[in-house]
């Protein structure tokens, strides 16, 4: 028995304008809502939609044989709800098939994991809060940004109560090992670990349409028979792909979604069965414990978080931005959460990369500035408004303990005078009960007196909220 | 493999970046290996590296025959030309040239600078290398700007070899598009009689081809690169204001675009006292941009030195934090290399030619000065941003060296002589 787990990954982030550092403290508008509109409207026409509407059909068809898994971002749902709400109903009509598992994402698209856990777990129940007011789901697996894990981050995933997490398979980790099992965390043993098979997830996302690929052109059949021919006891094939591989890298005259479609029925040729990453890890035992002292990602050839924090320019953004997280959290003001949020996005750092900056590969391919230079400048500018606000909130002087001490204290007493708002109307009411029950009881003419009554205890009951108030 | 070259600047005594593109590129030729190249030069002053190159000066070169004996001539030229050198190039006078202002050597004198009567001068030049290209054996032609055509020219014309010329600047980059219509045609006469055309970017090479109509196949570019700097220079000691600097060195002219340095300062400053701006050089447009600086009101933090030169421009570039060139059109540009050198992040409009091979650098339109303060800003604020562009940047200009420009020209060679 062999089984295929498909991912299919939705993400986009908040692309920010051009914005001048003339503009710090004058202009707290951060994003390009033209370019994001247009981008998130293209994309989904080209591919969301098209793959969304495919993997709806497949589902009727093989009547539920055929199962995957969706990953998407907080940030992605959120700019799908305001450019192209048809996709959300799709999204909800395939959560309602029951062979469509959603993943817990962190909700920005974040790389909190890496620096800040208490962030890391909230963005995480912000999104699954997300997920299943929308969609009515509620995520057993998680799979943090781009794939990042370590057995730092797995006693975090284990104690938000998530059962898995699924990441890459880097060989650098692996050895002579296989992706295709499920493993365990060393750091936290209760966690299972599913990892994405790289060959098998490259082959369809990079060299589908290149036909100078030796394996060119690449069909459903071929595919699995690769698949079955990797050994019997290997049973759990991840593989996790953007799901704009379809129709958006590769388009969709390459014959993308043919090939999609074609998969179900090929497989069950060969006795290979759709499973989603939950079934994978109820129905499998782990094999092993899997050791990751560094961060792991899916990114470039080293499979690290150099992509992100790969050079100075990168790692400065990273540190003034999180350096106001406490700040941030204390706070209650929306649309400095939301920025917060938005600020967050790991695409941000990924635009800042000088990695292959003389040959201007895979990285300047997706970033909507023209050097990496801008991108940091840009981002630093945004990033120093957003501090200037945080700051207007909670002056920096004052220390975060100091700061917290305060605001627990306000909240404290915030909630004693709710309770005793409470108790004063409950009392009030009592009080209204008593009068009535009297004056059905007593004559008309003893009325008087009753009424009398009534605002004596209600200022009473008022001194007497006020004494607990002072007290605390 | 013998070269003739025909050049106007040679380092110490250089004016502009022609001089320093012109050595370098004989020294990166010379590293290659097996090439033999005598340079002509207008005036040479003694004091010039030989090493690689048989220097030649113009102004010792006899276009009129006179009588003089050996030590006649080793006391009044033997300084910069060996006596030898001279009879052979007095048996080669191919007309009677005493009608012209010649000296007691039979020579005509050279300025080896801009003067007025520069046309003259051309024309004497030209007239001279008909001399020298009968007197020396050599292979190909190789004239470095607009000056030394007619003499490449001639120097065809009287013995068949192929001639390459090399183009630093058009007329088009220094006028911003009035072009003086004499320059104009010795620019195209030359590029016509070309069997070859170097161009030291693809933005000059693109010039060429639709400004002077040239056909694309016979125009290569090679990138100027820069020589390494001495530990001498590396080491250069100034001490530094408490704020940033941001620099401008180049001649104060049109070309160089240094209003836009000017108005960038002014919008920076509006938000950031902590930077001082300063314009090193001197042009025509100086008067100009004093009276720019003061309408700004930003006079208090926008210095002018004055022209720097030989260790001064060092210093300079030591004391600041960022390096500006906002050329309007800028052919090639060896400056922002200097400043990255020197450890400089700079800013550089993309209409330079060296942006076309430069990564660690900031690049924006000319007139994008919003572009230009937010850059500006963004250095002197973020040390992330500094440390990035100045480590990096060291890195890849250690990368950029004559000796591949100079493989690259002899290819050329090689390509016309049909080797």
């Amino acid at each position: 028995m062999k089984a295929i787990s498909l991912n299919f990954e939705i993400h986009q982030p908040m692309r920010l304008k051009r914005y001048r550092f003339f503009d710090i403290g004058n202009d707290h508008y951060y994003y390009d809502d033209f370019l994001n509109d247009d981008i998130v409207t293209r994309i989904a026409e080209r591919s969301y939609i098209p793959a969304a509407k495919t993997l709806l059909h497949m589902i009727e068809q093989n009547k539920g044989a055929f199962k995957c898994s969706i990953s998407i971002s907080g940030v992605a749902i959120e700019q799908l709800e305001q450019y192209v709400p048809e996709m959300i109903d799709l999204l909800k009509k395939l959560a309602d098939t029951g062979c469509v598992e959603f993943l817990a994402v962190p909700y920005a698209h974040s790389l909190a994991s890496l620096t800040d856990p208490e962030e890391f777990s909230e963005q995480v129940r912000v999104h699954s809060n997300k997920l299943n007011t929308l969609l009515g789901v509620d995520p057993k697996v998680l799979r943090n940004t781009e794939l990042i894990y370590s057995d730092e981050i797995a006693p975090q995933i284990l104690a938000m109560g998530y059962k898995g997490v699924l990441t890459e398979g880097a060989k650098h980790i692996l050895g002579w090992k296989s992706p295709d099992y499920v493993y365990n965390a060393a750091s936290a043993p209760k966690l299972k670990v599913l990892l994405r098979n790289a060959k098998l997830s490259d082959d369809i996302a990079f060299h589908f349409s290149d036909t100078s690929w030796d394996a060119y052109p690449l069909t459903a059949d071929k595919y699995m028979d690769w698949v079955a021919a990797t050994p019997a006891e290997e049973q759990i094939v991840n593989i996790c792909l953007n799901l704009e591989t379809f129709g958006g890298i590769h388009p969709a005259e390459s014959g993308i979604f043919q090939f999609l479609e074609a998969l179900p029925r090929m497989a069950a040729e060969r006795g290979i069965e759709f499973w989603t990453p939950t079934e994978a890890i109820k129905k499998l035992k782990p094999v092993a414990e899997l050791v990751v002292m560094h961060p792991i990602s899916d990114a470039d050839e080293a499979r690290d978080v150099s992509a992100w924090l790969g050079n100075d320019l990168q790692n400065e953004a990273f540190r003034k931005l999180y350096s106001v997280a406490e700040r941030v959290r204390l706070c209650s003001d929306r649309r400095l959460k939301q920025d917060w949020w938005y600020l967050q996005g790991s695409d941000h750092l990924y635009y800042m990369s000088t990695k292959h900056l003389a040959d201007g590969a895979v990285h300047s391919l997706f970033s909507p500035y023209e050097t990496p230079f801008q991108a940091f400048t840009n981002y630093m500018n945004v990033l120093a408004d957003f501090i200037v606000r945080v700051e207007d909130q909670y002056p920096m002087e004052i220390e975060n303990e100091e700061l917290n001490a305060l605001l627990t204290t306000i909240r404290n007493q915030e909630r004693e005078i709710a309770t005793l708002n409470k108790e004063l109307s409950s009392a009030r009411r009592d009080l209204e009960h008593y009068n009535e029950e009297h004056a059905l009881r007593a004559p008309a003419a003893k009325k008087e007196p009753a009424a009398k009554k009534e605002p004596k205890a209600k200022a009473t009951s008022k001194k007497a909220a006020a004494k607990k108030t002072t007290e605390k | 493999m013998k070269a003739l070259m025909f050049g106007w600047e040679f380092p110490p005594h250089i004016l502009g970046g022609l001089g320093t593109a012109s050595y370098g590129l004989t020294r990166g030729m010379w590293e290659c290996g097996d090439m033999d190249i005598t340079f002509v030069i207008p005036k040479p002053w003694g004091d010039e590296d030989r090493s690689f190159a048989n220097i030649i000066g113009a102004s010792q070169v006899p276009v009129a025959w006179r009588d003089v004996n050996r030590d006649y001539v080793e006391q009044r030229i033997g300084r910069v030309m060996d006596p030898d050198l001279y009879y052979r190039l007095r048996d080669h006078i191919y007309a009677d040239f005493n009608y012209m202002r010649t000296n007691d050597l039979g020579c005509l004198e050279f300025s080896g600078r801009y003067p007025d009567n520069l046309l003259e001068e051309i024309n004497n030049y030209s007239i001279m290398a008909g001399v020298v290209a009968r007197t020396i054996d050599f292979d190909i032609i190789h004239s470095h700007d607009w000056l030394t055509y007619p003499a490449g020219i001639h120097a065809k014309q009287v013995t068949g070899k192929p001639l390459v010329i090399h183009v630093h600047a058009t007329d088009y980059d220094r006028s911003r598009g009035n072009v003086n219509p004499t320059v104009f045609n010795i620019e195209r006469d030359g590029m016509i009689h070309a069997d070859h055309i170097i161009t030291v970017s693809n933005l000059t090479r693109n010039t060429v081809i639709e400004k002077y109509g040239i056909d694309p196949a016979k125009v290569t570019t090679v990138h100027n690169a820069v020589v390494p700097l001495s530990q001498e220079l590396l080491d250069v000691k100034v001490e530094k204001p408490k704020e940033k600097i941001v620099t401008f060195l180049g001649r104060i002219t049109m070309q160089k675009g240094p209003e836009y340095f000017v108005e960038a300062a002014a919008k920076v400053l509006k938000n950031n006292r902590n930077v001082r701006f300063v314009m090193a050089g001197s042009g025509d447009m100086m008067d100009k941009m004093i009276d720019l600086v003061a309408k700004r009101d930003i006079a208090d933090r926008f210095h002018f030195p004055g022209f720097q030169k030989g260790k001064q421009v060092y210093e300079m570039l030591k004391a600041s934090d960022v390096y500006m060139m906002p050329s309007v059109s800028e052919p090639f540009g060896i400056s922002p290399l200097e400043a990255m050198q020197m450890g400089v992040p700079s800013i550089i409009s993309k209409q330079s030619g060296c942006a076309e091979i430069l990564n660690n650098v900031i690049k924006t339109d000319y007139w994008d000065i919003d572009a230009m303060a937010d850059a500006i800003n963004s250095i002197v604020t973020y040390p992330a941003m500094y440390n990035q562009l100045r480590e990096d940047g060291l890195k890849e200009v250690a990368q950029i060296t004559w000796d591949k420009a100079g493989k690259k020209v002899i290819d050329i060679y090689k390509k016309v002589l049909n080797r």
